[in-house]
């Protein structure tokens, strides 16, 4: 009895603990999303003053939408440029931070800064960067000819220019990521590596590389998820344009919700995307662990 | 444990903050001890003193903030018993978040500045309370008639006034005189047609150096709808419930404006960034401008160069929409804070203080009156360039505004940017918008 009774103490003393992040959890997290789901089943717009229930008629427009197709592949695309290439610079970065000898600390601190400017900063620069004729940009293009180039103001090159500037913003971040993992590979790996006399490459594809995995997986997870959630720098630089040419979901989703004060939409394209984020987040955690070494 | 009861705690205040402002159920919030008294309810004050809520944005540079917060300040001094406390909401696009967010809050602001184009969408969600009572009580429409029409036009509809003109502004034509001078062009005569203004920008293009440019990337549809009143009418119906995008006139507009870039080489192609227009303008790397009287201040002070304002040139007559933002009251206030707040619209656009607050800002003064101020009179006689955007006003239209404004805007800003890109025609385009804004307007034409 006595034993049940310490078990239980034991309990109620973990649930208290945990009570005030669950309330907050529950209030803040779950009640808003299913609040959202509840009203994504509805029309809630200007043109109704009390939201009514419509089925999935909600859905069906969406699917019907252009612009909603537009934003969806703009969006993979937006993922698949900058996803890979900014973990494999992170990597690459965080090999080369790690070796130097001398200036470590400045290597570091050179490329994780652009991850320490706010993403409307970084806009504001690249604003700049990107403006035809006198941004920064443009002087380097004048050697080629090609100064008057309109970075932003082109339906083919916006989604680039986007593309590039977020990896630069992103890469820091992620090496950090690397260092860390680095830090947690033993060193007596390399030393027979080097009795071996295994060569630099071999290490890295055999030692290095998979005994990363773990944090190549979580940073994948963080930048999938990241070129999602990424819009700041819409709002400042295009506002979705040229014609949505570089518009993505969620600034989409906040149009609809505080543009268009469309709720009922705005709600069942958030669901779409809270669908959509747990699934590739399923197949990674699911599918790809497997695969991984934790040891 | 501390932090245990701590957060409880906590998680209880918010708790009794969302049922206060969830709006159906009042029961449980509003009669807890303790709890704020929410403005808007009929809650009796201690006697003598109402306060005001003034939510105000900015979206122009200089310290508008102080200068707002002064006027505010002036006018408690001016009416014991009354105290307005303003303030500040960010821009345009945040403070119409802000009162949206308090109006389904039931709290919304005693007085507040909003763009005069949400007009149709606040009448949709009936949030904001006609003025006529208030203005037939206060000497009746000798006040209202003092506004340009321009300006007034975006507030009526149905024979109500909903709101009073407050910053407005227009667009003109910038022109740099050293250039025109440089190529042979009079700078005292601005192109007066479209045509004229073709050739002078096809003229004034060198290396380096465009005609024209007419900014696209953020309020693509107000510059076409300039170039639309100039070739005839508006492009929608004053109740907000119809848009005439796809006429020929309108087709020929749109044809004009590509034009300028792609047959006379004169403007660069793709979208203009809003931003840096001016910006290209006091670089010297356009001759010639459309933008906002908001920016006149801007140039006047950083322009190294000669430079002029004219009035935007005309097809078949002159023209150009107004912009900006006006005071708006919200229904569900309590009636002596409306009156209060009434008070304070009146005290904030006497022509005295309009004048002060166009010389301050830029902003064009929104009352005939205030251009016969002694200060006003003076600013415009050293700075002949203030007077153009307030002649043009003859010319004003209503700025583009219907039912689900954001949503119609939209249609219409994407399928403008479609054309000026080169992924479509004018005439498809346009036909393409109306079609989309003729679907979010039918559910307001039933």
């Amino acid at each position: 009895m006595g034993e049940l009774r310490a078990k239980w103490k034991v309990n109620v003393y973990a649930w208290l603990l945990l009570l005030p992040s669950l309330i907050f959890l529950l209030l803040f997290t779950f009640y808003p999303v299913w609040q959202t789901v509840i009203l994504s089943f509805h029309q809630a717009d200007l043109g109704s003053p009390e939201p009514f229930f419509n089925g999935i008629d909600n859905y069906k427009q969406m699917l019907e939408d252009d612009v909603f197709w537009k934003v969806l592949t703009n969006n993979l695309w937006f993922a698949l440029g900058t996803v890979p290439t900014s973990v494999a610079l992170a990597l690459g970065m965080a090999l080369f931070a790690n070796k130097a000898l001398r200036g470590k600390g400045f290597i570091r601190t050179a490329y994780f800064y652009p991850t320490v400017v706010p993403m409307i900063a970084v806009a504001n620069i690249w604003l700049f960067i990107y403006t035809p004729e006198y941004g920064a940009l443009s002087h380097v293009m004048d050697w080629f000819g090609k100064g008057d180039m309109n970075w932003l103001g082109d339906q083919s090159n916006v989604m680039w220019a986007m593309i590039f500037m977020v990896i630069w913003k992103e890469a820091g971040y992620f090496m950090i990521f690397y260092l860390a993992g680095l830090q947690n590979i033993s060193q007596e790996l390399y030393e027979s590596a080097a009795m071996e006399g295994a060569s630099a490459w071999t290490v890295f594809r055999r030692v290095t590389f998979p005994l990363l995995m773990p944090t190549t997986m979580f940073v994948s997870i963080i930048a999938f998820t990241n070129s999602f959630k990424l819009v700041d720098h819409l709002v400042i630089m295009t506002k979705g344009g040229p014609d949505n040419a570089s518009n993505l979901l969620l600034y989409y989703i906040y149009e609809t919700a505080f543009s268009f004060w469309d709720q009922g939409m705005a709600s069942a394209l958030t669901i779409v995307m809270v669908v959509l984020l747990l699934a590739v987040a399923a197949v990674q955690f699911f599918g790809l662990d497997k695969k991984i070494h934790y040891n | 444990m501390r932090t245990v009861v701590k957060s409880l705690f906590s998680v209880a205040m918010s708790l009794a903050l969302l049922t206060g402002c969830s709006s159906g159920t009042s029961t449980t919030g509003s009669s807890q001890p303790g709890q704020p008294a929410q403005p808007g309810t009929s809650e009796t004050k201690p006697a003598g003193n109402t306060e005001l809520s003034f939510f105000y944005p900015v979206a122009v540079g200089g310290p508008l903030t102080k200068i707002v917060d002064g006027m505010a300040e002036e006018f408690n001094k001016e009416n014991p018993g009354i105290t307005v406390k303003p303030v500040y909401t960010g821009s345009y696009q945040d403070t119409t978040t802000k009162i949206q967010a308090a109006v389904q809050g039931k709290t919304p602001p005693d007085v507040a500045v909003m763009l005069s184009t949400e007009l149709h969408t606040m009448m949709d969600m009936n949030a904001i309370l006609p003025l006529d009572e208030f203005i037939a009580k206060d000497g009746g429409n000798e006040y209202v008639k003092d506004f340009f029409p321009g300006f007034l036009a975006n507030s009526q509809v149905d024979g109500k006034t909903y709101s009073i003109p407050f910053q407005r502004s227009t667009i003109v034509l910038y022109y740099n005189k050293a250039a025109f001078k440089e190529v042979g062009l009079d700078p005292e005569k601005p192109p007066a047609t479209w045509d004229e203004m073709a050739e002078y920008a096809a003229k004034l293009t060198k290396d380096g150096r465009w005609g024209i440019e007419i900014p696209s990337s953020g309020f693509t549809y107000w510059m076409y709808q300039a170039l639309a009143l100039q070739n005839g009418k508006n492009l929608m119906t004053e109740d907000g419930k119809k848009v005439f995008f796809d006429t020929p006139e309108n087709v020929e507009a749109l044809q004009y404006w590509v034009d300028l870039a792609k047959k006379h080489k004169a403007m660069p192609e793709g979208v203009i960034e809003w931003a840096t227009v001016p910006s290209d303008f006091l670089e010297g790397k356009t001759a010639m401008m459309f933008h906002t009287t908001g920016n006149l201040t801007n140039v006047k002070n950083n322009a190294k160069f000669d430079f002029g304002v004219a009035f935007l040139p005309a097809k078949k007559n002159y023209g150009s929409p107004t912009g900006g933002g006006n005071f708006y009251m919200f229904k569900g206030t309590d009636a002596k804070k409306q009156e209060a707040a009434w008070k304070f619209i009146r005290f904030m656009t006497e022509p005295k203080r309009a004048a002060q607050w166009s010389i301050d800002t830029g902003y064009v003064a929104t009352r005939k009156s205030a251009y016969e101020e002694e200060i006003m009179k003076q600013y415009v006689k050293d700075f002949p360039a203030a007077a153009v955007a307030r002649d043009q006003l003859e010319y004003g239209h209503a700025e583009f505004s219907t039912h689900n404004n954001g949503k119609v805007t939209k249609a219409l800003n994407d399928n403008l940017q479609a054309v000026l890109t080169g992924k479509a025609d004018a005439a498809a385009a346009l036909k393409k918008a109306q079609e989309e804004a003729d679907k979010v307007l039918a559910s307001f034409n039933k």
